[in-house]
């Protein structure tokens, strides 16, 4: 009798557990299908042509997201220059000539913390180096603060990436006679090329839709300008302000950049979760 | 051996040592060294930005930290009028929302975790396991957003509202929904962190339990234990270290998360009373106010703000990287 009774009890314990989890994974499930809704209903509708044509308007006036979009795609690129240099540099350096050294472990230790620090913080330390110095906000600043943002997600796949690499391949390299800085380029850059690639989209995918860093750093502009020196339209910052506005056509425009962003992120990061994909089979 | 091939290999090992092709060899050494010398300089630069983050902190907060001294931690007066800062009310702010935010998310990640590696038809685990981590890349402005024009109205409406109507003035569960039927406050901020923060902790949490050996899980059940004793008794144990870095991992985005929690969390520097009362967090403070700091104590006050913060995500995460080891994370 008193098995019988174990059995039951943990049979319905375990239906219970097992009902949970079905409903959290449909909690999960349904925030992204709500969120991915209220982009497409408020954001898509407000998607037109004049988006691209036009600057950001005077509330009431007609109006587009020109100006943001070109200032947030500048900084971003130049972030990415950055990031990728130092990053697949310093991955390198992790993979193939820190091994156990101690220094090694710090600096392992310290871009993982910086892959998780929080943005806002990064967006001060810009500010203190490379806007109050120069008495002044400036899109380069931004991208300095994005690329600091970018380059840590670079160094650690491109760091996991190289050490998946058999060391034949290394060797191989280097009993051809080639000197091992030829062989990393030549031979171990190019074969893990393309999961440096996904770690670049990452990465990108990770600042296109950063705010915090460029509150200080590239501040905003309501009008046209490729000049990098001065303050920068940037998406980000364009939705921030017009979302707490209190006109409607504001609003409409913040929502339009919104589904902007979260649709090219969303875009990235498949085609980046593709290329993995690709690259685990092969 | 014949004599001949004899000399023939000594002829090769001759032609080795011969100097012209020295001089390539030794160029390479040269660049072999300065592409050392780069891949270094790269990856100390990372140790640089760090030790700069806090250097700045330190320096622009000194002024605030030096005048307020322990003070800026223990009170809640926030005056830029008067000069007077007291931090309490973001600080307690932040460790709040983060907290509730970990305690409604942690469940629900552990669940799509466990439902991802035990019960998902094999066909839909790819494209859920995908849909869970696009939700932890979706960037953080869009969720404040959608916090801001849907969750909060909601909220409001369904929730604070019928509570402030119903409940018995007096009782526990008034003094704890007191607020302005706004749906701009710490517990919707909370929510918003917990869905931020979820199928981050999710993703990170079926990786782990992926990497439980099939026969370690095969020999419970050949035992003949349920599922959930599966989990609970041998899945979990086996990775539990790093789950627990996981969460932490997660509660250090919680922390230092900015721009969702400005959308929502209402803005005011008062200690929060209850649940239901607009609050703010240490980031959304700084995000509001740097650009218009009025003194330069104030803008001081908001880096030592900074530090604060710094210092708590920096303890946590750190604590979140021993435990979980090498596992990966990106």
């Amino acid at each position: 009798m008193a098995s019988q009774l174990l059995i039951a009890r943990r049979k319905i314990s375990n239906t219970a557990f097992v009902g949970f989890c079905w409903v959290a994974a449909a909690v999960a499930l349904a925030f992204l299908a709500m969120i991915l809704w209220s982009l497409i209903e408020h954001g898509l509708g407000a998607l037109n042509l004049q988006i691209f044509t036009m600057d950001t308007p005077a509330p009431g006036s007609p109006g587009g997201l020109r100006n943001a979009i070109i200032g947030s795609v500048e900084m971003c690129a130049i972030a990415m220059v950055l990031a990728v240099g130092f990053g697949v540099l310093a991955g390198t350096w992790l993979a193939e000539y820190a091994g156990d050294s101690a220094y090694g472990k710090v600096v392992r230790f310290v871009n993982d913390v910086l892959l998780s620090a929080p943005s806002i913080l990064i967006g001060l330390f810009v500010y203190y180096v490379l806007v109050q110095p120069f008495h002044g906000f400036s899109g380069l600043a931004g991208s300095v603060a994005l690329a600091l943002l970018a380059t840590p997600v670079v160094t650690r796949t491109t760091e996991d990436v190289m050490k998946l690499q058999p060391p034949a391949l290394r060797e191989a390299g280097v009993a051809l006679g080639s000197p091992l800085a030829s062989a990393i380029r030549r031979i171990l850059w190019r074969a893990s090329s393309t999961g440096i690639l996904t770690g670049g989209l990452l990465a990108f995918a990770r600042i296109s839709g950063e705010t915090a860093p460029l509150l200080f750093t590239a501040l905003n502009n309501q009008f046209f300008s490729l000049d990098l020196t001065k303050p920068t339209a940037n998406l980000p910052s364009v939705i921030f302000n017009d979302a707490l506005s209190a006109y409607d056509d504001l609003v409409r425009l913040a929502w339009a950049g919104a589904a902007l962003i979260a649709f090219t992120v969303l875009l990235v990061n498949i085609i980046a979760r593709t290329l993995a994909r690709e690259t685990r089979r092969s | 051996m014949p004599a001949t091939l004899k000399l023939k290999m000594t002829l090769a090992i001759d032609q080795t040592k011969a100097t012209p092709a020295m001089a390539p060899k030794r160029r390479g050494g040269a660049f072999d060294a300065v592409f050392e010398a780069l891949c270094f300089t790269s990856a100390s630069t990372l140790l640089a930005a760090l030790i700069g983050v806090l250097g700045a902190l330190l320096i622009g907060g000194w002024p605030a930290i030096h005048k307020f001294g322990f003070g800026f931690l223990v009170t809640s007066e926030w005056n830029p009028v008067t000069e007077v800062f007291g931090a309490a009310g973001p600080v307690v702010g932040t460790i709040i929302t983060s907290i509730v935010a970990l305690v409604l998310a942690l469940p629900v990640a552990f669940g799509v975790a466990v439902f991802l590696v035990e019960f998902c038809p094999p066909f839909f685990r790819r494209p859920i396991g995908v849909a869970v981590e696009l939700l932890a890349g979706i960037p953080s402005i869009v969720y404040g957003m959608w916090g801001l024009f849907v969750l909060a109205p909601w909220f409001a409406m369904h929730i604070q509202l019928p509570i402030l109507e119903n409940a018995p003035p007096g009782s526990l569960l008034a003094v704890l929904t007191q607020g302005v039927p706004n749906g701009a406050n710490i517990l919707t901020a909370s929510i918003i962190l917990a869905i931020m923060i979820l199928p981050f902790i999710a993703a990170v949490l079926r990786d782990l339990m992926m990497t439980v050996p099939a026969p370690v899980r095969e020999s419970a059940y050949g035992l003949g234990a349920t599922t959930m004793e599966v989990v609970m008794s041998v899945s979990l144990p086996y990775v539990r270290r790093s789950a627990i870095g996981a969460v932490m991992l997660g509660l250090g985005r919680a922390l230092g998360e900015t721009m969702a929690v400005t959308f929502i969390i209402g803005n005011s520097h008062a200690f929060p009373k209850s649940l239901f009362d607009s609050g703010s967090t240490i980031a959304s403070t700084i995000a509001n106010e740097f650009n218009e700091a009025t003194g330069a104590m104030h803008t001081s006050a908001l880096i030592a703000l900074g530090l604060v913060l710094f210092l708590i995500t920096f303890t946590v995460l750190a604590a979140a990287r021993a435990l979980l080891g090498t596992a990966k994370t990106v």
